[in-house]
């Protein structure tokens, strides 16, 4: 195959997976959606399921014992409890439509993720170098390496919930990448071409994914953390998420693993840096802004270890760290002037 | 604390203020503002332009805003790195960790050689807990449940015949000290590098020798502890410089791209011993005490300049300095044994050259049409006798050579080859050919092996101290409803919130249910 077909074939995987991934967010959306019944529907699912479960089993209420819908009558005030006295884990208790916006959600994910790994490959095959040399590859290996931690992490746990929240931001991202930073395929300029650009950029793109997942997560907690301290609790999909303590853990859980990478990536660039500009550190606005989110994110581990510091003060601090992301990706790239201003974008 | 504690005198006398700050700086909380502080003091460096990293732009930035730019230079803000204000925020914040590893490391050194804590009294109380009886004597249950501690790992003590304590992870708080140390060692690389290395650069038309000694170098920045004649006196002699751009790929930014660079040279050590060498961009040529980048390339066309009778007043590779990324660059000839007057030539050197409504520039890097555009000056070169750039001619004791046709300005343009015969008998001006040269950049920097080994000690720490948990479980075990039967009681106890402690407990358990 020539670099052209592989180009053409390249760009429509990408554009594949980003249909592939509107019906896979859209599904997700119907999934959270059909969690929470309008008020009368779930009033009527709740005794339909008393009577369905006092009738024997079916389809829907299969194993589950009547005990879901223990109270429903004293709750019917707040119809959310009536699920959400199950807990987020509970598929059985979940409405079989939701449970098949799911699955649909889930199967087109993972297809998404097939196809943007495969314009990865092509992409790589076509350029004949790691495919980490400019803004739209870093972009779409970026998407690839989120929805990848997304699929291998669900394996481990159920984490359709999070599916939305993965899923928005990829599309956002792809978008972007395919729109404002396309670049066609070109050789690297020479300070590029080193075995450190597979070990820093690969490293940096796992990592912001990693803290991408770990933002849409503290974005969640704090949310259902606003909701659950809130008097009078509006009815949501939220009340069938973990809850906030659950999800603050998680979002701990998943920045201790981006936090790592960030620091091996500043490392490995320094590392590089010193090989191809002479000196390991050069304060550079891209090496500036990589501090700044390094501190950044070094505050928020030790505001959660502070005592007398609230938990959802150190989660702002970590979206503030992703904010700083942003920056050093879409602002520093583009406008700052400086060493990591290469290739075309 | 006496100060603190003593309700009847409520004032702090200097040691309880001494104390009292102490306290206050080694906080957590103090800590963490430093760091907030130091991430939001590190910005400005990069939106300003930095003294360090581009000094014409700094100059120009300055001069473009005559209000703000005086005032932020007494900020220090186009030198944030080197500034006051940064380096208060960075050495406190050392400070706050020397003060907050010491009492860390003293804790964990007693902890480490003391057993772990007695059982509590109540293991229902901690936040995993089981409780089961199973078939074994009381104290053979207890030897099994030991060994089970053992293989995963636990420091395990009895304190009484009843109960055991074991611990685990102490490397998660060791790796947290490591951590914090490490950054301190990095601290202390980067000073040392500081102190004791330099920097110089220095171009290297093709065919001319560089020799290692201070005169020779354009730029050179040492460290306060260098000595500067003592380098090592190696010399360079650039044979030859390929360079490749992109001439297919049509995208924005990407035509005349720069694509490779390599520079064969000769390399005499201060021994004498020559070898050929190659410098690329990724792989400097390490001299043994330093290491020598290609850092920059460019053109020196050769010039030559010849008085009306035709002796030679000056010949020679004369670098010119790019300026865009087609390599339009500026450049200057001074020519100080001209007579009547000195004469001088300033202009531009086009790799690609054409002349238009933008004026003299070049529309791609490599040397396809060179061309050579110069005006010419006569007077007094060096008119204070201070230093001045080879690139370019202090006119202030010079007036321009006007032209054959009458114009005030001479302008010539040259193409390799041609001969300008300069008007009133001045001589005659030659551009011989182009040859290229090499921007060398010469550092060394004693404090970069302690800075990496710092740094991945650093990271080893981190990491050891997210992954490791900290865990104490304590055992106690007592006679069962029947002979032969015992009642084993497991709490468990984490440092931090840990979702593992109950499946801690119940895999003890299994260890020694499997263990019989």
């Amino acid at each position: 195959m020539t670099d052209q077909t592989l180009a053409q074939l390249s760009n429509l995987a990408i554009y594949s997976a980003m249909v592939v991934l509107t019906l896979a967010m859209l599904a997700d959306a119907v999934y959270l959606a059909r969690l929470v019944p309008a008020r009368e529907a779930a009033q009527q699912t709740a005794r339909e399921r008393e009577l369905v479960s006092a009738g024997g089993a079916t389809e829907t209420g299969a194993g589950e014992p009547a005990s879901e819908v223990g109270g429903p009558a004293s709750e019917a005030g707040e119809p959310a409890s009536v699920l959400g006295a199950v807990g987020p884990t509970g598929r059985e208790a979940e409405p079989l439509a939701a449970r098949k916006a799911a699955a649909i959600g889930w199967t087109l994910t993972v297809l998404g993720t097939f196809f943007v790994v495969a314009g990865v490959v092509l992409r790589a095959l076509e350029v004949h170098r790691w495919p980490l040399g400019n803004m739209y590859e870093f972009a779409v290996f970026g998407s690839m390496f989120v929805l990848l931690a997304y699929c291998g992490w669900s394996l481990k746990r159920d984490l359709r919930w999070l599916g939305l929240f993965v899923v928005i931001p990829v599309l956002l991202n792809l978008g972007l990448a395919t729109t404002v930073w396309y670049t066609d395929a070109s050789e690297l300029m020479p300070s590029l071409k080193s075995v450190w650009l597979a070990i820093h950029v690969t490293v940096a793109t796992l990592s912001v994914a990693v803290f991408t997942i770990g933002f849409s997560l503290g974005v969640m907690y704090l949310i259902q953390d606003r909701l659950e301290t809130a008097t009078e609790r509006p009815r949501s999909f939220m009340s069938r998420l973990p809850d906030a303590r659950a999800l603050e853990r998680l979002t701990y859980a998943v920045h201790i693993v981006a936090f790592p990478l960030w620091t091996f990536t500043v490392i490995a660039g320094a590392i590089w840096a010193r090989q191809a500009w002479g000196s390991y550190w050069n304060w550079d606005p891209k090496e500036v802004w990589s501090f700044v989110i390094w501190v950044v994110y070094a505050a928020y581990l030790h505001a959660r270890a502070t005592t007398g510091w609230k938990r959802q003060n150190a989660v702002w601090i970590a979206l503030v760290g992703y904010g700083c992301i942003i920056m050093n990706f879409a602002v520093v790239n583009v406008f700052f002037v400086g060493q990591h201003s290469y290739s075309g974008l | 604390m006496s100060a603190a504690t003593d309700v009847a005198q409520p004032r702090l006398g200097p040691v309880g203020w001494v104390r009292w700050t102490w306290r206050q700086l080694t906080s957590m909380r103090t800590a963490l503002f430093l760091l907030l502080l130091l991430a939001i003091g590190a910005i400005p460096g990069s939106t300003f332009p930095q003294r360090s990293i581009d000094p014409a732009r700094t100059t120009a930035w300055i001069a473009d805003h005559p209000t703000a730019g005086p005032l932020l230079d007494r900020l220090g803000f186009f030198e944030v790195y080197a500034s006051p204000w940064f380096a208060a925020i960075y050495l406190l914040l050392f400070i706050s960790l020397i003060g907050c590893v010491l009492p860390r490391t003293k804790i964990l050194w007693h902890q480490v050689r003391s057993a772990p804590p007695r059982a509590p009294r109540r293991l229902d109380r901690l936040a995993a807990h089981h409780e089961e009886t199973v078939d074994g004597e009381v104290e053979e249950v207890r030897e099994r449940l030991r060994l089970a501690l053992r293989t995963r790992r636990y420091r395990v003590h009895a304190h009484d015949d009843a109960t055991l304590s074991a611990e685990k992870g102490y490397l998660r708080e060791t790796g947290n000290l490591v951590f914090h140390v490490a950054l301190i060692g990095v601290l202390v690389g980067v000073a040392w590098g500081h102190l004791l290395g330099w920097k110089g650069d220095v171009i290297v038309p093709v065919g001319a020798t560089f020799a290692n000694t201070l005169s020779r170098y354009d730029t050179f920045n040492p460290g306060p502890w260098v000595d500067v004649n003592a380098l090592d006196p190696y010399t360079i002699k650039v044979d030859r410089l390929d360079v490749t751009f992109e001439t297919k790929a049509k995208g924005p930014g990407q035509f005349g791209a720069p694509r490779d660079f390599e520079a064969f040279t000769t390399f005499t050590d201060a021994g004498g011993r020559s070898e050929p060498r190659s410098i690329r961009v990724n792989h400097p040529l390490e001299t043994g005490g330093g290491s020598v980048f290609l850092l920059g390339n460019g053109y020196a066309p050769v010039i030559t300049v010849r008085a009306a009778d035709g002796t030679v007043l000056y010949s020679d590779a004369t670098p010119f300095l790019p300026q865009d990324n087609n390599y339009t660059s500026v450049g200057a000839v001074k020519v100080p044994g001209a007579s009547p007057e000195q004469l001088g030539f300033a202009g531009f050197f086009l790799p690609t050259g054409v002349i238009d409504q933008q004026g003299p520039h070049s529309i791609f890097p490599d040397a396809v049409d060179p061309k050579l555009a110069l005006t010419a000056f006569e007077g007094d070169l060096f008119p204070s006798g201070s230093p001045q750039s080879v690139y370019s001619l202090d006119t202030a004791s010079m007036k321009p050579v006007p032209g054959k046709d009458g114009a005030d300005q001479l302008r010539i343009l040259l193409s390799p080859g041609q001969t300008y015969q300069l008007p009133g008998g001045r001589g005659s001006i030659t551009f011989d050919r182009v040859e290229r040269f090499a921007g060398l950049s010469i550092r060394t920097d004693p404090g970069k092996t302690m800075t990496l080994v710092a740094a991945l000690l650093m990271l080893a720490g981190l990491v050891a101290s997210l992954v490791i948990r900290r865990r104490r479980v304590f055992v106690r075990v007592g006679p069962g409803p029947e002979p032969g039967r015992t009642v084993v009681s497991v709490g468990g106890l984490a440092k931090d919130d840990d979702e593992g402690m109950p499946d801690e407990i119940a895999a003890v358990l299994t260890a020694l249910e499997g263990s019989r």
